[in-house]
């Protein structure tokens, strides 16, 4: 309360595209809930190329190695690395919120943890798949 | 009784629950989908080597060599994600499209765009 009085905090009132994207800082649990949506909504617009790619790797020895080709060029990693970056965000988010739907961990101090478990454990495991795709480890 | 006392537990429930049955499918095919994954990941940490035939033996293994669990699975997971994304396109399309005309059309578009995607899939599957 007496910090509140103390220092203000910034209203915004009739939000629009630029106070979201510039002004507005969201809290730990809303960055997470946003990159749910847009990780879900990237996954979703890319399931004919993921198919495609999946197609090419299962039909046949001659698909396999061919996508084995395709996917050594860099440009081609790093796009997959989006593609395995927005799963695993997916993933992690989404157990969060199944949880947080059983009424376990909704107070505001664990909600923030739990949010920075979720990107911690995402951007680790995407991190570790990148080491592994551009073959450093 | 006063409607401001009727919240939680005792809320006056009205209408066809079809918010409350998308809800409770998304969910459910969210669970499908990451008990799924973690099957396919066991599976990929026994895999000796990234081969072709143990690649395809992923979602192709049978039980008794002839009753085609590994496609049955991959289907089932492969319909969970489609179910999952329709409900959770569509809720992008509603809190963000407000014209009446738009939003039909986006979602009519995600519907064949989900449609098409899952016959793909069964196609390119069960053919290998």
């Amino acid at each position: 309360m007496s910090d509140s009085a103390a220092k203000p905090r910034p209203q915004f009132k009739n939000i629009g595209v630029g106070d979201i994207l510039v002004n507005y800082r969201l809290p730990l649990a809303g960055k997470v809930s946003i990159l749910h949506r847009i990780s879900g909504a990237l996954l979703f617009l890319a399931l004919p190329l993921l198919i495609s790619l999946f197609a090419m790797s299962i039909a046949s020895e001659q698909g396999f190695a061919a996508f084995s080709i395709l996917a050594s060029f860099w440009l081609v990693k790093l796009i997959l690395l989006v593609f395995v970056w927005g799963y695993l965000h997916h993933f992690c988010a989404g157990i969060r919120f199944l949880i947080l739907d059983l009424h376990h961990g909704v107070d505001k101090v664990s909600a923030q943890k739990s949010a920075g478990v979720v990107l911690g454990i995402s951007l680790g495991l995407t991190f570790v798949f990148a080491l592994k795709l551009f073959g450093v480890w | 009784m006063a409607s401001s006392e009727k919240i939680g537990n005792k809320r006056l429930v009205v209408g066809a629950h079809y918010g409350t049955f998308d809800f409770i499918v998304q969910r459910i095919t969210a669970v499908i989908m990451a008990v799924y994954t973690l099957i396919l990941f066991l599976g990929f940490l026994f895999m000796s080597g990234f081969t072709y035939e143990g690649w395809l033996n992923l979602f192709t293994f049978t039980l008794g060599g002839f009753f085609p669990l590994g496609k049955i699975l991959a289907t089932l997971a492969f319909f969970s994600v489609a179910w999952h994304a329709w409900i959770g396109v569509r809720d992008i399309w509603m809190d963000y499209v407000k014209p009446v005309g738009l939003r039909l059309f986006l979602q009519v578009l995600t519907i064949l765009w989900l449609i098409g995607s899952a016959v793909y899939f069964v196609v390119i599957l069960w053919r290998a």
